[in-house]
């Protein structure tokens, strides 16, 4: 990501063969998405083609280019932009799209949605992309809204380019979309527009055209735009792949002119001429009803005391939804996994052929689609926040505590989405503009207390922390659980500040924030969206947790000896590497009538157990002795593994609730000389580092996918390894110093 | 006067953009320019950020950026309507 970038930001659309590319560009807000679905229709694919910097998506469109014969072009959906003018490399990604550059490929078509109620505005868009000669056909969107909307005739005479009225929504003027974009890819004609910048302005803009990088589409019309381009862009920027050469020439000029305001003459001018073609068609803007609606909604929503009230209610919603809300799904994937399980193994003869496919493919399996109803769900939650305009006063209200972070206000729904899972809050990070905001949000949301962890917590507060109550009131195990949670934020926190500061520091970028107007959401939209990022995530996340699962099955079932008895320990092999619930295998019913010699996993002598005995002497300092490193080692595939992999190392069977008699043995272990392994001061140990380590291979695996490089899942099971270690021996070995245990 | 201090409902005008770079830049982009009509709307609850009223739309800056553009006042308010857009 922004430090690990290539030099070009593109995005990896993949090219059918030649099929002219449309691109769909526009303001944010403008309905753009729901434009982009009623030109593809219901039926046609949607291709989420995740990019360095940016989602972008990608369908095939029918068009009509000669006369009858139907063809395929490719429509591109671009992200939201008010200006091409660019600081940042996510901001660049439409002109590079426009230009064609790295691996886009070159467009024949611009499809430009603006607002109808915001006409001024959305034209200073499209006055640069006509500056830049692209074929530009503009789509008048949401002109139901308007009472009175400009006349299409007229603007379209006026601006030299084809206006059509639409409402995406309705699917009104859609046709004549269509008509007009197979027109304009027919004639292919760039439009002519001549703007009159002061001469002053245009006098020293030479050396920045000469300056401009040769591969950047240098036609005769564009020498001009894009040195204009450059001189707004350039400057206090993080833009990455402009030439030393074009900054001079930029800083030159602008050092040249000092006494003149380069950039406000260049925007005035631009704001004149639509404001003369705007006047000159007698479209008068203002407001719209449905500003007065939305005006009259927000001051319910803004209010200072009833705002803020409602807002926690929707947060604690969200994180309800999340928590319960998903949770029946959850077990209808964890019955249909063990159900998958038992029949394999009713079918199957006993072998580790069959555990093979039981426990570490089908369970691999379940280990993914389990995700998927909370990321399902918080998908449909941000989409109905975003499409309805909520989101934005969500950063509207709370930029004031997330701008200490150094996030922007909506990083606060994957923030609080982390409380029920870091999987789902990780992918809601697209929702975030700046990389460097994903990627800050990225690394801290995993040190959120997640549903995975309570498991955990339980069993290590039950097992070695007495149910005394402190001062004769205050219950200790419950006291810890919401320590844990206290901890959670703190630490969550501060990461996000020193990691802010450090590794992932940037230019801090000033709220710009549009509220737009409250709107419908539009459900078919929502529901695209949500189908096509779930099979995004199950194809590219799910595969390497599919794999990690595999792994951990294997590490934990070698050597395998034979066995009299079926009730062994082995069963619980199954439940270590089944998603979520220990309790689905049990469901499983054994009848292992097979004669041949049943073989065992012997957890003792097995991989993981020597990972366990090797990790001791880094453990040991921590008060882990290696049985918790082989829980550990399980506890990757998720980290409630922990609890089943610590049955089996006690040999526990599942037959009954593991939970119970697992607490009993570790309470009763005792050590050759009769101490205690597991004091309450390994307890608290041990809580912070589950608290702290990002002990998920999903987590590492999602974050793989969203950066597409394993360099920050690296880093971040690096940094929370570290810190937790340290934490863990500071309060095992402060509390051994204090004589505790 | 700046925009972070101008009052609630007023009907005011940009008279200078100051601030620098890519941000100010920006601002002209949406239609922040001289000349040009605005009103703040409203104040989030903690305080900061404000929303701005400009050709139509609400944008919302910090109070820190809003210091930067400095505006007239084109139409003040009566004080009871002034009251009333201060406590909805």
């Amino acid at each position: 990501m922004t430090l690990s970038g290539p030099n070009l930001v593109s995005v990896d659309v993949r090219v059918t063969t030649h099929a002219p590319v449309v691109l769909l560009a526009g303001n944010p807000n403008t309905g753009k998405t729901t434009l982009f679905n009623a030109l593809s229709g219901e039926a046609a694919r949607v291709g989420n083609y995740p990019g360095i910097t940016v989602e972008r998506r990608t369908t095939s469109i029918d068009v009509h280019i000669q006369n009858g014969s139907r063809e395929k072009a490719q429509l591109v959906d671009l992200p939201g932009a008010y200006s091409l003018s660019a600081r940042s490399p996510e901001e660049k990604v439409t002109l590079e799209a426009i230009l064609g550059l790295g691996t886009n490929p070159k467009p024949s078509l611009l499809v430009l949605v603006v607002d109808a109620g915001q006409l001024a505005r959305n034209l200073y868009l499209l006055l640069q992309v006509m500056e830049l000669s692209v074929p530009v056909v503009v789509a008048v969107n949401m002109i139901d809204e308007v009472s009175s909307p400009p006349d299409m005739a007229k603007l379209s005479n006026r601006l030299g380019v084809t206006c059509v009225a639409t409402n995406a929504r309705k699917k009104k003027g859609i046709a004549e979309l269509r008509a007009a974009i197979d027109q304009a890819l027919r004639s292919n004609k760039p439009p002519q527009l001549k703007i009159t910048y002061p001469d002053a302005l245009l006098a020293g803009l030479g050396p920045v055209e000469c300056a401009l990088p040769k591969h950047w589409e240098l036609t005769h019309d564009r020498l001009r735009p894009l040195a204009l381009w450059a001189l707004t862009s350039v400057g206090d920027d993080e833009l990455r792949d402009i030439p030393q050469e074009l900054r001079e020439a930029c800083e030159k000029l602008r050092k040249s002119r000092q006494d003149q305001d380069l950039d406000l003459d260049i925007v005035r001018t631009r704001y004149a001429w639509i404001e003369d073609c705007l006047q000159r068609i007698d479209h008068a803007s203002g407001h719209t009803p449905k500003h007065a609606i939305s005006e009259r909604i927000d001051r319910v929503l803004l209010h200072p005391v009833i705002g803020f009230l409602i807002f926690a209610v929707v947060a604690t919603l969200l994180f309800q939804a999340l928590f319960v809300g998903a949770d029946p799904l959850i077990r209808l994937v964890e019955f249909a996994v063990s159900n998958a399980q038992s029949g394999v193994e009713r079918v199957l003869p006993t072998g580790w052929p069959r555990d093979l496919l039981s426990k570490g493919i089908i369970g691999g399996v379940g280990n993914v689609v389990v995700f998927l109803p909370q990321i399902a769900l918080l998908f449909a939650i941000t989409g109905f926040l975003e499409d309805s305009g909520y989101m934005s006063r969500v950063a509207f209200l709370i930029d004031r505590v997330m701008r200490l972070l150094g996030l922007h206000g909506r990083a606060f729904v994957p923030m609080i989405s982390g409380f029920a899972c870091a999987v789902p809050a990780i992918m809601a990070t697209r929702t975030l503009e700046r990389q460097r905001d994903r990627l800050l949000t990225m690394l801290v949301v995993p040190l959120m207390t997640c549903s995975a962890r309570l498991p955990v917590y339980t069993l290590i507060i039950g097992a070695l922390f007495p149910p005394k109550k402190l001062g004769g009131w205050l219950p200790l195990q419950g006291a810890m659980m919401v320590g844990l949670y206290g901890f959670a934020v703190v630490a969550t926190l501060g990461a996000a500040w020193v990691l802010g500061r450090t590794v992932v520091k940037a230019h801090r970028v000033p709220l710009l924030l549009e509220l737009p107007p409250y709107r419908l959401p539009h459900f078919r939209s929502i529901l695209r969206m949500v189908i096509s990022r779930s099979g995004d995530f199950l194809r590219e996340a799910g595969t390497i947790i599919l794999l990690c699962t595999v792994v951990l099955w294997a590490l934990l079932s070698f050597p395998r000896v034979p066995v009299s008895e079926p009730q062994t320990p082995q069963l619980a092999v199954a439940a270590a590497t089944s998603p979520r619930a220990p309790a689905a295998d049990r469901a499983a019913p054994r009848t292992d009538g097979a004669r041949a010699v049943k073989t065992k996993a012997d957890i003792d002598r097995s991989p993981g157990a020597y990972i366990g005995r090797l990790l001791e002497p880094a453990l040991k300092p921590l008060g882990f002795d290696w049985k918790i490193g082989v829980g550990l080692v399980g506890s990757f595939a998720a980290r409630e593994v922990f609890v089943s992999t610590m049955a089996l190392v006690y040999g526990i069977s599942d037959d009954a609730d593991v939970d119970v008699p697992l607490r009993e043995r570790m309470r009763e272990e005792r050590r050759k000389d009769g101490t205690r392994p597991y004091s309450p001061l390994v307890g608290a140990s041990l809580l912070a580092f589950f608290a702290i380590a990002c002990q998920c291979s999903s987590t590492l695996a999602v974050i793989r996918r969203e950066t597409r490089t394993w360099r920050w899942p690296l880093f971040l099971f690096a940094y929370t390894g570290i810190l937790a270690w340290v934490t863990s021996f500071a309060i095992y070995q402060g509390g051994r110093l204090l004589g505790l245990s | 006067m700046t925009l972070s201090d101008a009052r609630l409902g007023e009907l005011l005008t940009i008279e200078h953009v100051g601030g620098q770079g890519g941000f100010r830049r920006r601002l002209l982009e949406m239609g922040l320019l001289p000349g040009t009509g605005v009103t703040v709307k409203s104040v989030a609850p903690l305080g900061d950020p404000i929303e701005l009223l400009v050709r139509g739309a609400c944008l919302s800056i910090r109070k820190e950026e809003a210091a930067t553009v400095s505006v007239s006042v084109s139409v003040k308010v009566a004080p009871q309507r002034l009251v009333r857009s201060t406590i909805p």
